[in-house]
């Protein structure tokens, strides 16, 4: 008894523990790679400059190192780590919602949300394109989120009400929709048409302190929050009638945790543009670890997913010859992993 | 403890399911609902459970409406088996029984070392203590009822509600765990209201015996009083001859097609 007791509890701090340090490395070995290669010590010298005033062992290269790693390099660096973690928090929270180990932040036309939202300010060439675009990509996201709850809820339990099997329905049918119509402003989109190709492959590059801020609060507030529902998520996966009898508000809880997963892709989405697999292969390859149990599953996601989507665009950034979007990474890497992942399952 | 149903009414839609219907299961006993299939069995128990509200009418554990009993309050006075058994992700055994102990645990608190004890005492009675650390994904529809029927037990509850809750166990299992039900009557002074499809094991094992049709009750009373030949024709339209059975020592049911 004492065995299973310390595995269900001991595994998950373990893997945090070694998460933790994993992604701080990840961090400044990202910092250290790029077009400009910037040894390890001078990127401590910088970063610890305004506490221990360290004076830099090149100082004709001072402020340029300063500017690459404290202007460029950093705030899309945590910007793209804390996007990671969004994403797979969301991606946890879809599949527990959904009863779906399949379902991922995108399963609710989220993503076709947002990008229709964005194709349109592009279309529109809204002045200020760098701030509208985030803030209508946030608005589709929000407003398809809406319209799919809106079509899926019906006051009577008997005929569903939110299930899983008519939130994926009303997502399925909102996407389609909404990819139409993303096809549509394309066509009419004439030369702007490769900035809306461009932006909905995803991108960190030139992000900024502010972006970073962003994300990092939605992410601290929406993991806040999933964390508190944790156990009642758990529950949910017994069925609705077997959570109720163990005194969870499945209702509640549902909605709370879908706006929650919802608001985390839509900012990640706005922010960076669509990525795809990580929402949906980080939870499920971290699940083989951990186990099910969402108290284990969140945190180890989240330290996780941040660590792949930053190993994934330093990969684009200073790795590969050309800087390609890296939606079109994450889908290239993801796709086969999931494949491997999911054949390996049928073949047990 | 007791559970009372007072002018019950629930439709879905336009079809009435419950038509007016008043019942009271109370003290130490257990009593089964025997219908035919839509009779309103389910709806039945999913309005003492609380998780449908009737259109009418009201629940009342002891003297206070469910509905201003708070959620976790009230799981920790009603467990329900239902007869939706799946779990989608591999939790283990021991996990699933485990969360029957949600109704005591604060939200940021984990289960305690009494938590764990009595999971574990619970899976050896029930015979499912040799699974604990398999996961619930991978076992057989007969194993899964068994650790949802385990899991409601953990709840540790004064009312227990059980839908079809033996419906793929065999029959050795099917009585080991009315065994433990009656042992719980016995001992903890459990009321435990039962669906049941088996009209034969209902009338051997439960004190009290309801029949529903079409939304309303045609009978309610002991066993020996209400396990009749004429009851068992009103209700299921088929030709039946009832007498009593000397080896299972109770009163059963013998059917011809007519």
């Amino acid at each position: 008894m004492t065995e299973t007791k310390r595995n269900s509890a001991g595994k998950p701090s373990v893997l945090i523990l070694v998460f933790i340090p994993a992604l701080f490395f990840a961090v400044i070995s990202s910092l250290s790679m790029g077009y400009l290669s910037i040894p390890v010590r001078e990127i401590f010298c910088i970063l610890l400059d305004p506490v221990f005033n360290l004076p830099l062992s090149n100082p004709d290269m001072a402020e340029t190192f300063r500017a690459v790693i404290l202007d460029v390099r950093l705030p899309r660096i945590l910007t793209c780590a804390a996007v990671g973690g969004a994403l797979s928090v969301s991606g946890v929270l879809f599949q527990g919602i959904l009863l779906n180990p399949l379902a991922d932040p995108y399963t609710l036309g989220v993503s076709a949300g947002a990008a229709f939202g964005a194709a349109l300010a592009i279309l529109l060439n809204l002045s200020a394109t760098y701030v509208s675009i985030p803030i209508f990509a946030f608005i589709g996201a929000c407003a398809t989120l809406f319209f799919v709850v809106y079509l899926s809820y019906s006051p009577n339990q008997h005929s569903g009400g939110l299930s899983s099997n008519n939130l994926i329905l009303s997502g399925i049918i909102v996407a389609a929709i909404l990819s139409a119509g993303i096809s549509f402003l394309k066509f009419i989109a004439n030369e702007q048409v490769s900035v809306i190709i461009f932006w909905l492959m995803g991108s960190f590059a030139s992000k900024t302190w502010l972006n970073f801020l962003v994300i990092l609060a939605f992410l601290c507030i929406g993991f806040s929050i999933a964390y508190y529902y944790s156990r009642d998520l758990n529950l949910i996966s017994l069925g609705d009638r077997s959570a109720s009898s163990l005194g969870v508000n499945q209702k509640k809880v549902t909605v709370i945790l879908l706006i929650t997963g919802s608001m985390l892709a839509a900012v990640s989405v706005s922010i960076s543009g669509i990525i795809g697999f990580v929402g949906l292969l980080v939870p499920h390859m971290i699940r083989l670890v951990t186990g099910p149990d969402n108290r284990a599953l969140l945190p180890v996601s989240l330290l996780a997913g941040a660590i792949l989507l930053l190993g994934a665009d330093t990969i684009t950034r200073a790795v590969l010859p050309h800087e390609i979007p890296i939606g079109i990474l994450t889908a290239l890497i993801g796709g086969p992993v999931f494949c491997w992942i999911f054949k390996r399952n049928r073949m047990r | 403890m007791g559970i009372t149903l007072e002018n019950i009414r629930f439709s879905y839609g336009a079809q009435t399911i419950l038509k007016d219907l008043s019942c009271s299961f109370k003290g130490a006993g257990f009593h089964s609902i025997l219908g035919p299939n839509g009779s309103g069995k389910t709806t039945l128990l999913d309005i003492v459970s609380g998780f449908l509200r009737p259109d009418q009418g009201g629940v009342f554990l002891d003297d206070t409406p469910i509905t201003r009993i708070p959620k976790k309050q009230l799981a920790r006075n009603i467990a329900l088996v239902s007869q939706n058994f799946s779990v989608n992700f591999p939790y283990t055994v021991q996990e699933i029984i485990l969360m029957g102990r949600h109704p005591y645990i604060d939200r940021f608190s984990h289960p305690t070392k009494e938590d764990y004890h009595m999971a574990d005492t619970i899976m050896q009675r029930t015979g499912v203590d040799h699974l604990k650390n398999r996961k619930i994904t991978e076992l057989s529809g007969g194993e899964k009822q068994r650790c949802v029927f385990a899991r409601a037990l953990c709840q540790d509850t004064p009312i227990l509600l059980l839908d079809e809750a033996f419906s793929n166990m065999d029959i050795s299992h099917t009585l080991h765990l009315l065994a433990i039900l009656k042992q719980e009557v016995h001992q903890k002074g459990k009321t435990i209201i039962a669906v049941l499809h088996d009209l034969n094991l209902a009338s051997e094992w439960s004190d009290s015996m309801l029949f529903l049709k079409k939304g309303s009750i045609l009978a309610q009373g002991n066993t020996t009083d209400v396990f009749t030949q004429e009851a068992i024709q009103a209700v299921f339209n088929v030709n039946t001859k009832v007498e009593y059975n000397e080896y299972v020592q109770a009163k059963q049911a013998y059917f011809k097609a007519s």
